[in-house]
Order: structure tokens, then sequence, then C-alpha cells
């Protein structure tokens, strides 16, 4: 029995927190300093006990170990498993999500812009090798910077290591309104469960209500598969179509179907206008009987397709950032731009090409000149680019157009770049002058923007040149 | 105290040294052969005699089916490619060679550690553990946290969980795995000297016992050189193919 004041391993246990079915929380604090405040997560049954605590303690404490970023609480010590077992970690401060369960629904910007953070580090623990398999509003903690932070990694799996869980209990685990067909089904080990998990949650935000209720059994998690949830919109009409359409392709009972990294979902949460909207977000009903029989059909001899790796599988949907300099005049410059980006297009089937411009920041009290104001020559720029991404020939819903306002084009195109998580950089290198007897050099403009482009990002940069027919 | 599991080294010189330098590397202090030192490539007294130094200086040396075929059991179990082998090895080796083979135990058992070639269950001689279900047959006969082996030419884990049906679990080379003593565990290693999956790097793990991880490895070696002498000794082409391709 743990008590208050007691010493285990050097923690000192200052207060119970939390008490909950598979463990206790207690607040701790150490003989040596620590920069951070300590948590110790104690698993409620007795070592030797397989039972689902016990195992997903051992789980938990192999992830913590794993998984390092912002994202995953730190790890500070392991207990011993046979004498004492427990984990210390870091404790998150911030609020949990769960804390704005009590003012739903939430208006679509305040959830563009939570679950764009939460969707983020979901990305981040995918590019890890890690499915975290029990998302759900009270396992998300935000830090005082916005970064949020998943916690309870005990259901998770990690490609790298045997799935415990999955070896001990051949029935779903995890959390009955949150959990993916496919965990239905017993399958661990696919990270888009997790997209899943986050269209309920976004669901949930939305309308207040959870799309497929709280079900206790298997056969009530297993309506999933063949009921579709009544459309956002239809229980909250102010919920925007392009949510509605986020929503309900995150809630695909068909993986394939749902986004293809978390990364592309915070994406379109955070450019809602870009988000291509079909009759998935304009629907107001669910799917009548006939439907609903033919997806019970299909589902009582539904098999999910089996796990590859969540990091070979978000390797597959990339996002590209091209950079577009609409106003040069090079054609052979931008058809070998338009080339290469189409070639990336095909080699990734499931990557998605984010068009940019910048455009120099309009003056502050405008020009005397109105077609010159800055709101113009923003839209003129966007139907220069919209022309250009028309060119490539690439489905609507797998490109995006933005124009960025600022006078230095390298700092933009970097900052956004790194705000979406962009997977690549595309950028035309200014051409060479001379011929290649007289050596190396740049003309001065565009500038030296593609160089920097390519020292300053945190991604592969891929410099195009057309061939120097000279 | 970091051990090196090889096993399935097949007279495979070039792979043999591969393996035993990363080892060495990375800390090995304690070594374990899995069996199978001879059969299927050019350099068996190479190997017997290299593995020899090992055992003399206190490294575990288990006894595989070819080991046992060379040194006078019946190879009528094997194919005919594997049998003609076994044939032109038992030319290549000195009586003292031949009798180091013969001598080799079935099994050996150290700490929580148990090392064999086939399957620790010897209901029938050189059982291949290639499911769940005989993989627990093995580790329930072991009675160890750990067992150790071979025989089958492809790195898998598996682990006994409360349902005693244990799955295969690939492992991602270099990758520590922790390996709790308080489960129960069986690593197939993969073959050193005759890698297959279709990837003729070689295979082997290090086991660190303190730390209780298991860290595979597929190593590029000298492949080329490899099969240029078994080709030059003459025996079958395929298996020179075999290592060119790990098919």
């Amino acid at each position: 029995m743990i008590e208050i004041g007691m010493e285990i391993d050097g923690f000192r246990v200052v207060e119970r927190l939390h008490a909950g079915g598979m463990a206790t929380l207690f607040r701790v604090e150490t003989v040596a300093e620590a920069d951070f405040p300590i948590i110790l997560k104690i698993p409620r049954l007795a070592p030797g006990d397989d039972s689902v605590s016990v195992v997903s303690h051992e789980v938990e404490r192999l992830m913590m170990g794993a998984l390092t970023g912002p994202h995953v609480p730190r790890l500070v010590a392991a207990g011993d498993m046979a004498r004492q077992p427990y984990v210390a970690m870091e404790m998150i401060v911030g609020p949990s999500l769960s804390a704005w369960l009590d003012k739903l629904p939430l208006p679509a910007a305040e959830i563009g812009h939570l679950m764009a953070a939460v969707a983020s580090a979901v990305h981040a623990v995918h590019l890890q090798q890690f499915a975290h398999l029990d998302l759900k509003p009270a396992n998300v903690v935000f830090r005082n910077n916005g970064e949020a932070v998943l916690i309870d990694l005990g259901l998770g799996h990690h490609a790298h290591f045997p799935d415990l869980l999955a070896e001990e209990f051949r029935r779903p685990v995890g959390s009955a309104p949150y959990m993916a067909p496919e965990q239905v089904a017993g399958l661990r080990c696919d990270p888009r469960s997790d997209i899943f998990a986050l269209g309920v949650i976004l669901y949930q935000l939305a309308t207040g209500e959870l799309p497929f209720g709280s079900p206790t059994s298997i056969g009530g998690l297993r309506e999933r598969l063949y009921q579709d949830p009544v459309p956002p919109r239809a229980r909250v009409p102010a919920v925007p179509e392009w949510l509605q359409e986020v929503i309900l392709r995150c809630l695909e009972v068909d993986a394939e179907r749902r986004y293809g990294s978390a990364a592309q979902l915070a994406f379109d949460l955070t450019h809602g206008d870009q988000v291509v909207v079909g009759e998935r977000g304009r629907r107001l009903r669910r799917q009548g009987v006939r439907d609903r029989f033919k997806r019970w059909v299909r589902a009582a001899g539904w098999e999910p397709s089996p796990c590859p790796s969540p990091s070979a599988r978000i390797a597959g949907a990339p996002i590209i950032l091209v950079a577009v300099a609409t106003r040069h005049n090079l054609p052979a410059q931008t058809e070998a731009l338009q080339d290469a980006v189409r070639r990336m297009a095909i080699a990734s089937p499931a990557s998605r090409m984010a068009l940019v411009a910048v455009i120099p920041v309009p003056p502050l009290f405008g020009s005397s000149d109105p077609s010159d104001s800055g709101g113009n020559a923003h839209v003129r720029e966007l139907v220069h680019l919209k022309h250009w991404a028309l060119q490539l020939g690439l489905p609507e819903e797998r490109r995006t157009c933005h124009v960025l306002e600022s006078d230095d084009i390298a700092s933009a195109i970097l900052d956004y770049a790194r705000i979406n998580r962009v997977d690549q950089i595309v950028v035309g290198a200014p051409p060479m002058v001379g011929g290649p007897h007289q050596g190396v050099a740049y003309a001065p403009h565009p500038g030296a923007v593609a160089p920097r482009i390519a020292l300053g990002a945190e991604c592969s940069v891929t410099l195009v040149r057309p061939r120097h027919d000279g | 105290m970091i051990i090196a599991l090889l096993a399935d080294v097949h007279a495979n010189l070039e792979a043999l040294e591969a393996c035993l330098d990363h080892a060495r590397e990375h800390g090995a202090e304690q070594y374990a052969f899995l069996g199978d030192l001879v059969g299927y490539n050019a350099d068996p007294a190479a190997v017997v005699d290299r593995v020899s130094q090992f055992a003399a200086a206190g490294a575990i040396v288990v006894q595989g089916n070819h080991d046992a075929a060379v040194s006078g059991a019946s190879c009528e179990q094997m194919n005919e490619s594997a049998a003609a082998v076994i044939r032109w090895t038992r030319q290549q080796l000195s009586s003292a060679q031949k009798s180091f083979l013969a001598g080799l135990p079935i099994s050996k058992r150290d700490g929580p550690a148990y090392f064999v070639h086939a399957s620790a269950d010897r209901s029938e001689p050189w059982a291949y553990v290639f499911d769940g279900l005989r993989a627990a047959a093995s580790m329930s006969a072991a009675q160890a946290p750990y067992v150790f082996c071979g025989h089958i030419h492809e790195p898998v884990l598996y682990f006994l969980g409360a349902d005693r049906r244990p799955q295969p679990f690939i492992p991602e080379p270099g990758v520590p795995i922790p390996v709790a003593g308080h489960r129960n565990w069986l690593a197939i290693v993969g073959s050193c000297g005759q890698p297959r999956g279709g990837n003729p790097a070689a295979s082997y793990a290090l086991f660190d016992r303190d730390r209780e991880l298991l860290t595979y490895y597929r190593l590029p070696y000298d492949v080329d050189a490899a099969a240029r002498k078994l080709r030059l000794a003459g025996l079958p082409e395929h298996l020179a193919r075999r290592l060119e391709t790990g098919e």
C-alpha cells in the first residue's frame, strides 16, 4: 500500500492525484532537484498477475523508453517489475482536452486549432513507429506552449517490439466510443486507427455527441462497421461543410479511405477553406436502410487489411510543398518544375501537393492606384497559382494553393514548411548563366531563394533545373 | 554480459568472420554457436577450426543435424544437394575435426538461457519450430526464460503469453528488443552462413543479459567470395545462387 510521505527508490510521495481502474497516480518529489514536476504511476494489481493492467504497464514503460520528443511525457525511471513496478514520468501541467468537453459544441475555428495540435502530436509518434490505439480527450494534455502531449501509452503498438497485448488478449482493448473498426476486429497495428479516434473526438467537439455512442458489448462495438454516424451538420447546422468532410473522412470504415497521415489531417484542420467538399461534407442524413443492409452484409465478412509499419505508411503519404514563382518568365523552368511535380505525384500516389507562391507585403496605407491594393494583388496571384496548378493534371483533392505575403521569400517558405510538417520542398533552381565550360554561376534573380531554402529546410529539398541546351 | 548468438554458419567462413568482427566491436564477451557449423558451403575445415578455438576459450557450441550427419549419422532425411555436400564435407575434414563435431552436446543450459539447434522438445528429431505451437512446445520443454536456437534460417522471435499460443514477431535489424526475464522467449537468430528471406546479408543476434535486450542484425559480407569457393569446389550451383540472392 502506497501512503503519503513514503519513499520509493528516492521518490517521496506527496499527493495522490488519481486512482483509475488500471493504475494510481501520485505526485512525488525527488531527493535530487528535478527541473519539472514528476508523477509516479503504479499499476493496480500485483506483479505476476497477467491482467490487462499489468501487461499495459509493461507496455507503457517500454513505449516511454522508446519514444522521444515533446509529444509524450519524459520518462524519469521505471521500478523493478518483481519488487515494485512503477513508472516515474514528467507531469504535464497544462489542461487536458477533456476540459473542453463541458463547453460543447465548440466553434469550428477552435476545433481546427486544438485538433491540429493533437493531430501533429499523433503524426510525431507515428513517425517513431508507434500507434497509440487509445486516443480520447482524457489522454491528450496540452503544454503551456500549445503543444499536445499524448499520455497513457499502455495500449499502444510499436512496430519494432513484439505486441504483448495482442498475445495476451484476443479481444479488443481500448475505449469503446473511440475504437476503430479494425480494432474491434482485433487488429492492433494500424496507425490509421488513431486517425479514426481523432475523427470521433472531432465529431464530439463539433456536436457534443459521440458518433457511435458508448457501446458495452462486442455486438454494440461492431455496429460501427455497418452503421454510418449521423452527419455532424444534421446535429449542429453551424458545423461547416469542410469540417464535416474532414470528420467523416476520418471515420471511414475502410482505413484506406481515411487520411493517409495525421499530418495531412492537421493540414486540412488548419486550411478549412482549401478542403474539397464532396458528398460526404454535404450530406444531412445517414444512409438509407438499403445501403445500411449492404454495409451490414459486407461487415459480416469484413477482414481488415494487414498492417505495414507506421512510418512506412506515412512515408507513402507525404506533404510536398512546391514553391511556385508565377511571375518570372522562363517557360523552360516552369515546364521542368511541373514535370518534376507530376513525376513525384505518380511515384507517391498518396502524396499531397501544397503549391505556395510568395508576394511582397502590401504597403501599409495602400497605393494611390486602387487596382494595386494588397487584396487585389493577393487574389491576382491566387488566380495565377490556380492556373499553374491546373496544368499539373492532378485531382483537386491532391493539391492546395497558398499565397503568402512576405518580403523574404525563402523565410516565408521555410516557416510554412515547418508549421505544416512538410516532408519535401520542390523549388526551381536559378538558371545557370554561361556555358558549362565557364563553370557554375547563379543569376542574380530570383535571388538566392533556392539555395537558402536548401540550407535552411528541416526536410528534403529538391532543386529543379531545366536541361541546358546551349 | 553480452552474448553473441550464431546459428547455421554452414561452412561459410566469410559470413562467420563478418559476424564475429561485428560482435567483438559491439562488446560481445561470450559466444554461443547454435549448431550446423558445416554443410551447404565450401569452408568446413576452416569454420570448424575457428569455432574449436572459441570452444576452447569457453564458448557454448551445440550440435546441429548437418554436424551430426558429417560425423556419422545418416543423412537420409536431407534433400539430395544437402546430402551431396555432407558426403563432400566428410572428405574435407580431418578425424579430429569430425570428432569435435561428433562430441558436441545437443543442448546446453546456462543460467536463464537454453541453447539448442532445433527444438528443446525432442519428441521428434530435429523438429522445425515453424509456428507458435512448436515454439510453445520447445519453450515448455526447455523450462527456461530464454531459448536460443537456429535450424530455421529466417530470424523470428516468439514469446509465451497467457494463452500459450505465441505469434511470430519479425525483428527489425539493429533495434534492441526488451525481453524481460519474467516472460518466456524463444529466439530463432537466423542463419549466419546461408541467410534467407530474400536478403543475402548474414543473420546473427546479440543478447545483453544484464539489460535484458536482444538485438538481431543483418550484416553484409563478401558473398561473392563464398559463392566462388562453392563453385570451385564443384558443389551444386543452386546453393551458390542461394547465397547470392538469399532466396
